[in-house]
């Protein structure tokens, strides 16, 4: 099972957030690590969309359908910008 | 997560239904399909859609496609039907002219190439991966730029190489280097086998050259080229990478 | 009226025999793979389990494990996300051996594994012969895309609270929300009662 990156959320991010962030540079909270969010790792095949830090793994963003809602989990993101 | 800034022009992205023009047989699994879509703004070359079908009790299914025509070019996609798929399968063998069909986009910011830096393009497919690239070579031809193009597209037989016609009428200013990973055709005159830091060397510009790389394809394919070509000296900020489900190359 | 797809049904939804499959699953014969990150590879001359009390803890080597008495069950399992599988055959030590070994007394357990995904679970449904550290699927090694070298097995639970790569139970008082509790899933999580999310 290999990752995807965050090219494969773009419409995913577009939607929560209203804009196009596959450019955001993302800071782990974890490891202090910096990427485009389209270089990221995502894992789609799961009950919820999880987002990690190619240098250490750390959990960075979550976003799970929850009865048709979805809620974004930002928590392992030191910043977004 | 204290004091976030979300940048970015707000652009409200909406579904909306198109209506299939046109669908044209790549390869025995491949097959474009031309849209019309009513309130499309243009889109960029590398940037993909979204599709959505919803069948009659309500069940529906998304999966994301690069798009396959240059900006200017009504909208294309290019599917690839997958064994035991639930979406590609309706849109390659079910889907015809006339049928209505959910979308939204464009999406992308990170994998496009717009033209206007005059920098040598290297691009490097697996399997079907080669569709967004296909985009920006079109786009180079509509244009009218005269950036030189690298073109190194991996696929496990001749069957399975998508725009073949076209590739191989490019013309001046772009090379088309073929591997097929899975047989060697009588006369045949590209590489046989997957592709490596040697084949790489052979084929990507000089690192010296300031190239911008983009590669496309399945996870393994894509890392192991991103991979060789930052061992060939490539900055990383100028390789960059897209990566599909699982396909074959 | 939202739009529909002309000619498109999706896959075949078996929802199967109400008495054996929960509300809301259909049946596969599959066995899909969901992973929320990388495939751990732990070397087995690495790997341990282990129990952990505070700052107690029992521990087995691998070879230490597989010399525990194990057993073959066949189970269904179900999904959150809607997939039910029916009769799975897999070889494991149940849970009750290593928590006797153990000596452990806890309402608790949060299961901990290689990769940091976390489940948490109350202590008495783990035993009883309710759960397993398991290591064989099928007559095979488990595969590491489905949590191999070992995995924890509570198929009367969805099956996210099966945690794979498993590498031991924390004995807990209180009853923390594992990975994907934390992100809006049940903190239970029983498929018969349709308990998906938080609040279900």
């Amino acid at each position: 099972m290999e990752a995807l990156d965050g090219n494969a959320i773009g419409g995913l991010l577009l939607e929560v957030f209203g804009a196009e962030l596959t450019t955001a540079r993302g800071t782990c909270a974890a490891c202090g690590a910096t990427a485009q969010v389209a270089e990221l790792a995502v894992y789609l095949e799961a009950p919820g969309t999880v987002v990690r830090c190619r240098t250490c793994d750390s959990t960075l963003m979550v976003v799970v359908d929850v009865r048709g809602r979805r809620c974004v989990d930002l928590r392992g993101l030191a910043a977004l910008e | 997560m204290a004091g976030t800034a979300v940048r970015g022009r707000l652009k409200p992205l909406t579904w909306q239904v198109a209506t299939v023009a046109e669908a044209v047989d790549e390869t025995a699994r491949v097959r474009t399909i031309v849209l019309d879509v009513p309130d499309w703004p243009g889109h960029r070359a590398g940037q993909h859609l979204d599709v959505r079908l919803t069948a009659e009790d309500g069940y529906r299914a998304e999966r994301e496609y690069s798009i396959a025509s240059a900006p200017g070019e009504p909208v294309a996609i290019t599917v690839e039907r997958l064994e035991d798929g639930e979406v590609s399968p309706y849109l390659t063998d079910e889907l015809r002219a006339g049928d209505g069909i959910e979308l939204r986009g464009p999406i992308g910011g990170y994998f496009v190439w717009d033209g206007d830096d005059g920098d040598p393009l290297l691009l490097i497919a697996g399997g079907s991966g080669i569709v967004p690239l296909r985009a920006m070579v079109r786009h180079r031809q509509r244009a009218g730029s005269d950036v030189p193009v690298r073109l190194f597209y991996s696929s496990r037989t001749l069957d399975d190489v998508i725009y073949r016609g076209e590739l191989d009428e490019v013309g001046d200013g772009i090379e088309v280097v073929y591997t097929l990973t899975r047989e060697r055709p009588a006369g045949w005159t590209g590489y046989n086998r997957r592709v490596d830091g040697d084949l790489l060397r052979e084929v990507a510009w000089p690192a010296d050259e300031g190239a911008r790389a983009f590669v496309c394809g399945p996870t393994s394919f894509v890392e192991a080229v991103a991979e060789g070509l930052v061992d060939l000296g490539y900055p990383p900020a100028r390789v960059k990478t897209e990566r599909f489900g699982a396909t074959g190359s | 009226m939202s739009f529909v797809s002309r000619g498109f049904r999706g896959r075949p939804r078996d929802t199967g025999d109400p008495g054996r499959v929960p509300p809301g699953q259909y049946v596969t014969e599959d066995f899909p793979v969901l992973s929320a990150g990388p495939t751990p590879h732990t070397p087995l001359d690495e790997w341990t389990f282990s129990v952990v009390d505070g700052d107690g803890r029992t521990t087995w080597t691998w070879e230490e494990f597989r010399a525990l008495p194990s057993e073959t069950i066949t189970v269904d399992i179900h999904c959150v996300t809607r997939w039910s599988k029916l009769d799975t055959t897999w070889q494991g030590v149940s849970v009750d051996t290593l928590l006797e070994a153990a000596e452990a007394d806890s309402p608790y357990v949060l299961a901990f594994c290689d990769g940091g995904y976390t489940a948490n679970l109350p202590t008495e449904d783990v035993t009883g012969g309710k759960a397993w550290v398991a290591f064989g699927y099928d007559g095979e090694p488990l595969d590491p895309e489905h949590g191999g070298p070992a995995r924890l097995l509570v198929p009367h639970l969805y099956f996210w609270k099966s945690a794979k790569w498993v590498r031991g139970l924390a004995l807990r008082e209180d009853d923390e929300p594992g990975f994907w509790e934390t992100y809006g899933y049940h903190i239970y999580g029983d498929p018969w009662r349709e308990q998906r999310y938080a609040g279900d």
